[in-house]
């Protein structure tokens, strides 16, 4: 029997959310897999953005921060936290929806420019609004304990482990969407106008609202992550929302390849954790990472996880015709 | 009655009027041609017609509707269809994935229900995968359906597109030189292909340099030299067209093809 790709995506998740659980030793590894997580379903969402459509966002760090900071904000007003993780999603969605049109009529670097501009645009607001926000200092999230979550349906966990649990949850459920939305009629959509979006719209599709829809889940993705974030360190900065983050997120998708979640997970794994493993070296930590980033792209252009299975696959053609040519012999 | 009537169009490049009052009618399961020499304005009229370029001047209809300056989908979902002279396949899906994506406007499952993997969606995707291979089967591409578009050969991917173009349903396709880089067999291939869609009832509208192909199966040729239309009329009346054979062979080449005709 042969499995969809969206059930395929949850196995390789889920296992690899478990095997985390059961090699790691301490409160501190489950801290750095929790982040790996966080990190992979936002760059989830870049691969939706990026990989399927071909559009670059060096601005998603704001949809990232409008999450984390309505999952902050409103519980001091007397909402539930999941509730204000929803209304977070529906912010950045909106946001994403209103600012989409007329931005993603440009493309290229205008584009990169223009969603550039938004992202310093949500991160100065969140820097400089003390009153609302705590200004570059940043604010404390409480009001959601993912231990007592699980505590209540029985299961007793750290809470350190209790996080890395339900981000691993999430991001396998990101991942899983994110696959099936390749496989569905729009994704076959956001791919065809990735290659050509004129010979898109001869067959009918409607481009503009195509990455406009893009972009939406894009930022949505980035926003839940950005929740997650905040409940999970139970403060934030604007930093979260910062250029460097958006950055990274880009990085992570075009590191991993850009075009598959399996892409994302090893761009936000290497790039989560290196950095913790890389303390040892001190102050060649950015210049291994930088080495690394340079030599990724000069060998392996579309990314890890796409060029490796080249390798595999081009080897395995290779097996094969070996044992052709013995037979044949 | 004539489903595509295009009168009068016209766009400038620059200085250069590239396209200039240029109309032509085409009926159901008819080929019509478009020749000219290289630079004629033929792939350009091809982008006015199908909504890539905005005429500023003349007018397009279907069926008798005015659909002159609509955007390409909105074309599309009025039954056109296009190929493109320099291959506009999408190199990174497979083959049938190509031709899947022509089902699009087939497809009515929302994004939603994409995300979650509804049953529907599933059902549908499933449609549109079968419609695709049966596309590919008819263009003779049937076994290459897994494979990445990116290792076709270019005679196979001119294909791709026609197969691709099918599968919207059209009522209208437009073909921009489908046998170009094509050897003798696979342009008799492409011959009975373009036959066969005609024979459908579907309005054919081609581009090319292949003259034999073009005089054996067009019910009428357009010539343009220059932006221009300087003859129209049945393969027989183009062929013996002294302004025709000009534009080809120039002034002096033609009197010398005369002179070797006596």
């Amino acid at each position: 029997m042969t499995l969809g790709p969206g059930t395929r995506t949850f196995l390789v998740f889920a296992a690899l959310v478990v095997l985390g659980a059961l090699v790691f030793p301490s409160s501190f590894f489950y801290r750095v897999g929790t982040l790996v997580w966080i990190n992979t379903l936002a760059v989830t969402g870049m691969v939706v953005l990026l990989g399927y459509v071909g559009l670059v966002s060096l601005g998603h760090a704001g949809f990232f921060a409008i999450g984390a900071y309505a999952t902050a904000l409103l519980p001091q007003y007397g909402v539930p936290s999941g509730l204000a993780m929803l209304a977070g999603a529906a912010g950045a969605a909106l946001l994403a929806a209103l600012i989409g049109r007329p931005i993603l009529k440009l493309s290229g670097y205008y584009l990169a420019i223009a969603t550039l501009g938004l992202g310093m645009l949500i991160w100065m607001v969140l820097s400089k609004e003390a009153w609302l926000t705590g200004g570059p200092d940043g604010m404390t999230v409480t009001g959601f304990s993912a231990r007592n979550l699980l505590k209540s349906v029985g299961i007793t966990l750290k809470t350190a482990e209790a996080w890395y649990w339900l981000c691993g949850a999430v991001a396998t459920l990101g991942a899983v969407l994110a696959v099936n939305l390749g496989q569905s009629s729009a994704g076959r959509a956001f791919r065809a106008i990735h290659d050509s979006d004129v010979a898109a719209a001869s067959l009918g599709v409607d481009v503009a609202r195509a990455k406009s829809a893009a972009f939406v889940i894009s930022a949505v993705y980035a926003a839940v992550a950005g929740a997650l974030l905040a409940l999970a360190n139970g403060y934030i900065t604007p930093d979260a929302g910062g250029f460097m983050h958006s950055v990274e997120l880009v990085t992570m998708a075009v590191l991993g390849g850009a075009a598959s979640v399996y892409g994302a997970l090893v761009g936000a794994l290497i790039l989560t954790a290196l950095p913790q493993v890389l303390t040892v070296f001190a102050e060649y930590e950015h210049m291994v990472l930088g080495a690394i980033m340079v030599g990724t792209m000069i060998a392996m252009r579309r990314g890890l996880v796409p060029a490796l299975a080249g390798l595999l696959a081009r080897r395995r053609a290779a097996r094969r015709a070996g044992r052709l040519a013995r037979r044949v012999s | 009655m004539s489903l595509l009537e295009v009168s009068g169009l016209g766009i400038s490049f620059g200085g250069l009027r590239a396209v200039d009052g240029v109309g032509f009618t085409a009926r159901p399961g008819e080929v019509t041609s478009i020749i000219g020499p290289n630079g004629a304005g033929k792939t350009t009229l091809f982008n006015l017609v199908s909504g890539v370029y905005i005429a500023d001047a003349g007018a397009v209809r279907i069926a008798g509707r005015e659909v002159t300056g609509l955007p390409p989908h909105r074309l599309a979902r009025a039954g056109m269809a296009r190929t493109f002279q320099n291959l506009r396949v999408f190199p990174q899906m497979t083959a049938l994935e190509n031709v899947m994506t022509g089902c699009h406007m087939a497809e009515r499952a929302g994004l939603l229900a994409g995300l979650f993997g509804l049953p529907g969606s599933r059902a549908e995707t499933a449609r549109s995968r079968e419609a695709a291979a049966a596309a590919l089967t008819r263009t003779g591409l049937g076994a290459l359906a897994g494979r990445e578009a990116a290792a076709l050969s270019y005679g196979q991917l001119k294909r791709l597109e026609i197969a691709r173009a099918l599968v919207t349903g059209c009522s209208i396709l437009l073909l921009d030189e489908p046998a170009a880089g094509c050897n003798a067999v696979e342009t008799r291939e492409i011959d009975d292909l373009i036959h066969a869609i005609a024979g459908e009832g579907r309005t054919v509208v081609l581009i090319e340099h292949d003259m034999r192909l073009v005089m054996r199966i067009s019910a009428r040729i357009l010539v343009l030299d220059q932006g221009r239309r300087i003859a129209e009329g049945a393969p027989e009346e183009i062929r013996e067209n002294p302004r025709v054979i000009e534009a080809y062979l120039g002034a002096h080449g033609a009197a010398e093809a005369r002179a070797a005709h006596a």
